[in-house]
């Protein structure tokens, strides 16, 4: 929406809208009562919210936002942002859809942040935070970051792309007053660990330090007095590269840590040494999280015990425990909450976790073979059953297992309906129940029933258009819908498009949605953030007649090389304020 | 309106072969013995029901190469010599005394290593060229010889074959066989990726068929859902990790790396590096503080380079040279025979100076003669 800089109301007048219809009555407020109110609001909703009661109210909103949160940085332009807001100190900004993190997105399709750096160079050269997740980031851009804002504090990269560690360089070199670094899930060109020193050495603000995804071996020397001057250190998360003496000896520095991603425990450590890391982790009374844990292994877990009372986050997905040893681990956490685990746990494993985690709320259980070399071990139907009968808080699973039940869902969602996020990946595409061989209808069926507070909902298996009738019945609050090779047809779709009154993201691929059901959405699209349909069998001319009937839209269409000319391989559906992106690379056709 | 899925002749798109281009191997592959091509994803007997352990085993092949694999033997699909199965570990997870497959050939193993590198670490390139990326990796099978088995001396007078394999990075298995003596056979015949329309159409209507199991097989882009980060990963990880317990599961080949002077060992998996100089390289890496490099070669005199032998050329101008002892005890140098013998045989490394190594040339290529 356009906004129109009306000049503040001065103090001791009342509110009086000059440019608005007869019909307003005057605020009761001058507008310095209503801006110190409104500034007391952090939730973007509520902020949206308050921005839509009146224009007043509209404006008193834009003046007290500090936090811009943006769910895809193609629905608005850095030019109207601009526009509307002036106080901004932390953005967020999001860019690719989801499934790019699946290699479903080509490389350079866009998302670059550095047109967003340049307007907020202009405009809010007072920034402090800078979160982004998929975005496109170039060393270029991280030195404009790194110089244009003096009082930078916190960069946040989640799978991300385009930067190099040289990049990282600026970041340490320049920013002063840099409280956190934090890198996740991203693949950039690891030149050297050199960026590390460039820390100043009379710096020492760090709060947040996460490099677990880099790979070049850092100065550990440099690292250690780095750890030393940072007293406010609450959260390190090293790389694989540091070792377990090295660790040893950054814990001994920093026993006030909240959050820990160790280094690789592929290593072998005299007697002496264990004990001593034993040691160190017991030094750190206030530790919530834990992570990393490269090849650790079941010799070394005990000297894990001793930090485990305070756990509320066990990180496991990146160390391959057997059920025995993990056992053992959780015995010494009872006050998990968040657990992510790697398959080779078992079954039996995860019974574990049903009987000593009362409190768990969230579960992730993660393949160690995708690819299935290994013969289909890992988790079954039986493991999340024994979670759920053990931890009736459970709300929140992403659930990678080759074999499931429709009986097994039924009795897991008895047992804790309520889940607001329920991602349940069974690898064989298409696969039905294993004990009766039908279709996973009613498993999902019984999600959606019972669990009224679905926010998001993953689906897989063999699915017919009975599962998406369902969810377009029963899933009354779900934003959030993944779906693959499932459905029979288009009416599939067209429930979901039809009910679910609170969609916000459909991602759909490879299924036999046509145009029909792309076409039956029209208006909803417009109350949605974003579709995502990728080999289904819609054309271009459908796509077409999507963006001709609804302007507000941005239909873009990615194509395969060899398919059909007619072939929409990949649609991404979008609202958008700012019209169609400027920035679209050869292959992806604006409609 | 037809499915999207079409003929994925000659490259086609990575989302084509969808989930059940593998039960496409049913009608293909009871072509009877020789070396003829053959598409071993072992579902060749149509009865296997929805038992998705069947079209594992190619990927057991993978690790599982030992001597004795390295002759070559054939036979129809289901028909399997008997002491194969211990070589194979098979029957780890107990499901597997169905119809398997599999007449083993040997350098299945050392391309299949190949192509999941190439795939795993070429997500940036994107999975939507599989088959695109399979014609890739069939170039880089035929131009690298160390693949091919020719420096092992077989001399048994069975043809030289060379399979080739696409595997881990979208747990799709295409194997060929290209018969290089009798020249029967072009390469690469795509004929798993044909098929899978109609199974794939079939599938998406929701007829439940059988062909679920061997769905997962199929050379599906971005499936499973899993993050690159996590799967690079991932894939050292759980080979990591059976070797644990003890157990030798096909993944993991832990050594103790020893370093004259180093105050302590490190241990590598070998089967997470695929040529001499990538385990060169890490070492390099891990032992980087203790090495005193020094200018000029300290070769030892006489000392030949023995086929694509880069590996010294690394340790070049360095002190140090990587050595390995092997199953009989016997200490010998790194880079004598190819990779795969050589992970096969090596119980420890030790990295020493290069005047103690002096004289342990000419008994790794001995060795490497006897072996053959």
């Amino acid at each position: 929406m356009q906004t129109d800089p009306n000049p503040k109301k001065s103090k001791d007048s009342p509110s009086n809208s000059a440019n608005t219809e007869s019909t307003q009555l005057p605020s009761p407020f001058p507008d310095e009562v209503l801006e110190k109110v409104l500034s007391f609001l952090n939730s973007d909703k509520d902020r949206s919210s308050v921005s839509l009661v009146c224009k007043d109210w509209y404006n008193a909103e834009r003046w007290t936002r500090t936090k811009l949160f943006i769910g895809n940085c193609y629905s608005v332009s850095p030019e109207i942002v601009a526009r509307r807001f002036s106080k901004i100190k932390s953005v967020t900004l999001k860019g690719k859809p989801r499934f790019s993190d699946f290699n479903l997105v080509p490389q350079n399709w866009g998302a670059d942040v550095h047109y967003w750096l340049t307007m907020f160079a202009n405009v809010y050269p007072f920034l402090e935070e800078l979160r982004l997740k998929r975005m496109t980031v170039s060393d270029e851009s991280l030195e404009l970051l790194a110089t244009a804002f003096p009082g930078f504090r916190a960069l946040s990269l989640m799978s991300c792309d385009g930067f190099s560690t040289d990049g990282l360089k600026a970041i340490a070199t320049h920013c002063r007053n840099l409280t956190e670094l934090d890198i996740q899930d991203t693949d950039i060109d690891d030149f050297s660990g050199g960026w590390l020193s460039c820390f100043p050495e009379n710096f020492g603000s760090l709060e947040v330090l996460n490099f677990a995804s880099l790979d070049s071996e850092v100065n550990f020397d440099a690292l250690e007095r780095l750890v030393s001057r940072c007293k406010s250190l609450r959260v390190l998360k090293v790389n694989k590269s540091i070792t377990l003496d090295q660790l040893q000896r950054l814990l001994l520095r920093a026993p006030q840590l909240m959050e820990l991603g160790t280094g690789s425990f592929q290593e072998d450590l005299l007697p002496g040494q264990i004990g001593d890391l034993g040691n160190a982790f017991g030094n750190c009374k206030n530790l919530q999280t834990l992570s990393g844990l490269w090849e650790v292994t079941s010799i070394y877990l005990p000297v894990l015990y001793a930090a485990c009372a305070s756990l509320t986050f066990l990180n496991l997905s990146y160390a391959a425990l057997r059920s025995v040893e993990f056992g053992n681990l959780l015995a010494h956490c009872p006050n998990l909450r968040r657990l992510w685990v790697l398959d080779t746990v078992e079954d039996k494993g995860l019974e574990a976790v049903g009987s000593s985690c009362p409190l768990l709320e969230e579960l992730r259980v993660f393949p160690a073979d995708p690819y299935d070399q290994h013969l289909h071990r890992g988790v079954t139907e039986s493991g999340f059953v024994a979670v759920s009968r053990g931890c009736s808080k459970l709300h929140y699973v992403l659930y990678f297992c080759w074999q499931m039940t429709n009986a097994a869902v039924a009795t897991i969602v008895q047992n804790c309906p309520n889940f607001t996020h329920f991602r349940l990946c069974i690898m064989n595409p298409g696969r039905p129940d294993y004990l009766t061989n039908e279709p996973m209808d009613e498993a999902f069926g019984a999600v959606v029933k019972t669990c009224t507070k679905l926010q998001r909902l993953s689906v897989s298996g063999l699915l017919t258009d009975l599962t998406f009738e369902y969810i377009g019945k029963y899933a009354k609050n779900l934003e959030t819908l993944s779906v693959a090779f499932a459905g029979s047809s288009d009416r599939a779709m067209q429930f979901v498009l039809e009910g679910c009154p609170k969609l916000r993201k459909l991602e759909i691929r490879d299924c036999p949605f046509g145009n029909a059901a792309l076409l039956s959405g029209l208006e909803k699209y417009e109350t949605m953030r974003s579709l995502w349909m990728s080999s289904c069998n819609v054309t271009i001319n459908a796509c077409r007649r999507l963006a001709r009937e609804m302007p507000r839209l941005n239909v873009e269409v990615m194509k395969d090389k060899e398919s059909d000319d007619s072939q929409a391989d990949k649609v991404y559906v979008y609202r958008s304020v700012a019209g169609p992106r400027k920035d679209a690379p050869p292959f992806v056709l604006t409609l | 309106m037809s499915p999207p899925l079409l003929g994925v002749e000659g490259g086609g798109r990575g989302n084509a072969p969808l989930m059940s281009s593998s039960v496409s191997v049913d009608c293909i592959s009871q072509s009877g013995s020789g070396l003829k091509e053959r598409n071993y994803l072992g579902l060749s007997d149509c009865s296997s029901v929805g038992s998705s352990a069947v079209s594992n085993v190619s990927g057991e092949n993978k690790n599982n190469l030992n001597l004795n694999a390295t002759e070559l033997r054939l036979g129809l699909p289901g028909s399997r010599s008997p002491e194969r199965d211990s070589d194979f570990n098979l029957l780890t997870s107990g499901k597997l005394d169905e119809k398997q497959l599999f007449p083993l050939l040997p350098s299945m193993d050392g391309i299949c290593s190949l192509s999941q590198k190439s795939i795993v670490s070429g997500n940036k390139r994107g999975f939507s060229d599989t088959v695109d990326g399979f014609s890739e990796i069939k170039n880089s099978v035929f131009t690298d010889g160390k693949w091919m088995f020719n420096a092992t001396g077989s001399d048994s007078g069975t043809p030289q074959s060379v399979v080739e394999a696409k595997l881990a990075g979208n747990a799709g298995i295409n194997v060929m066989l290209s018969n290089n003596s009798s020249g029967t056979q072009p390469s690469m015949k795509k004929e798993v990726p044909t098929r899978a329309p109609q199974e794939g159409h079939n599938k998406l209507n929701g007829s439940n068929n059988n062909s679920s199991a061997p769905a997962a097989k199929a050379q599906v882009v971005g499936w499973p859902p899993i993050r690159s980060f996590r799967k690079n990963t991932l894939a050292t990880t759980s080979k990591n990790n059976d070797e644990v317990d003890g157990k030798p599961g096909p993944g993991a080949l832990f050594v103790k790396v020893s370093m004259d002077g180093a105050p302590y060992l490190r241990k590598v998996d070998l089967r997470t590096y695929s040529t001499y100089q990538e385990l060169s390289s890490a070492l390099e890496k891990m032992f980087m503080c203790f090495t005193i490099r020094q200018c000029g070669s300290q070769e030892a005199p006489g000392r030949e380079m023995l086929g694509e032998n880069k590996f010294k050329d690394l340790l070049h101008g360095s002190d140090y040279v990587l050595t390995f002892e092997d199953k009989d005890g016997d200490w010998m140098l790194v880079g004598d025979v190819p990779w795969e013998m050589f992970i096969e045989s090596c119980k420890r490394l030790k990295i020493m100076k290069g005047s103690d190594a002096i004289g342990l040339a000419p008994r790794a290529m001995e060795k490497s003669k006897n072996q053959s």
